[in-house]
């Protein structure tokens, strides 16, 4: 066996660069960060991010043709980290292309609102990229600690009285 | 994802339900652009209840249909959006193009307000 110090929770998934794998991607992500407990509006952030992020792979990545995309989610504490790349076309100009409304292909109805959002719902984004090589972005997100509700009592705990009670 | 679409007065009101995504939004698009012109409507209502999920190509959605009614003098407006479809529609600055209704009813009155 390898030794497994610091080896964090994660995991990865290759898939082809089809447009049903974007939802595959997003079920993926919310699964593996369900053993946060996460609210609703944090699951909601980081599938639209990753939705976001392996869109772009498959449509301007690989432009609708086909090769892999690869995406790896880790857990440290409480910090998931997510990265997806491709081996496509890669990006001339970043700063440029993760400008709000910013989109190489008009034509087709983008709205060149993707990194922006991957931006605004994740805490951390950087994006490289080599033109010819690919496209590798990275972003995390710190999901916040479960408040154990004060105000909300356990059913077992003493001097509770009311209908709740457990057989 | 489903796409229905329905017309009420001049509108036709597209409901949305299940997840809207680049793989959904190119059939979702050729569905309420077939129905937009074979009623012969005029403005556009997308009823956003029964939506689980939208990432920005269902902004470019509701940013081309804009495009399609605006061209004939129409408008769009948008009912029942919740808090997350909300955050990316004001991210993306929507709301200074299409209005935005608490019910489909009211985004009818909307767009049909004032002209009996
Ligand atoms: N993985 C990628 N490979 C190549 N180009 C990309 C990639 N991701 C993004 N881009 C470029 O960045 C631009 C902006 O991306 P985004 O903000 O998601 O807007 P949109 O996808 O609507 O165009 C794209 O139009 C494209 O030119
Ligand atoms: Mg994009």
């Amino acid at each position: 066996m390898h030794a497994t110090q610091n080896l964090s929770d994660f995991i990865e998934a290759t898939f082809s660069s089809r447009s049903e794998n974007e939802a595959l991607a997003r079920v993926i992500v919310s699964a593996f960060a369900a053993r946060l407990d996460p609210t609703l509006e944090e699951l909601d952030d980081v599938r639209t991010a990753v939705s976001e992020a392996v869109t772009n792979a498959i449509v301007h990545g690989y432009r609708g043709g086909l090769g892999q995309v690869h995406m790896r989610c880790e857990l440290q504490q409480r910090t998931l980290t997510i990265a997806v790349e491709d081996e496509g076309v890669g990006i001339a100009d970043v700063e440029q292309a993760m400008q709000p409304l910013y989109t190489s292909r008009p034509e087709e109805e983008r709205s060149g609102m993707g990194f922006t959002m991957m931006q605004a719902f994740m805490d951390k984004l950087s994006v490289e990229s080599k033109p010819g090589c690919g496209t590798k972005v990275v972003m995390c997100k710190s999901f916040r600690v479960p408040q154990d509700d004060a105000t909300n009592p356990e059913p077992d705990s003493s001097g509770q009285t009311g209908g709740h009670e457990e057989p | 994802m489903d796409v229905k679409c329905r017309k009420i007065g001049r509108c036709l009101v597209v409901t949305l339900s299940g997840e809207m995504d680049h793989h959904s939004a190119s059939a979702a698009r050729r569905q309420i652009d077939g129905a937009f012109h074979a009623e012969g409507a005029q403005h556009i209502i997308f009823d956003c209840h029964p939506l689980a999920f939208m990432d920005s190509a269902g902004l470019g959605l509701v940013m081309g249909r804009y495009r399609t009614a605006a061209s004939l003098g129409g408008k769009v407006a948008l009912a029942c959006v919740s808090r997350q479809l909300d955050r990316i529609f004001t991210m993306a600055g929507i709301y200074r193009i299409v209005q935005k209704a608490p019910s489909v009813e009211a985004a009818v009155q909307l767009l049909e307000g004032g002209h009996a």
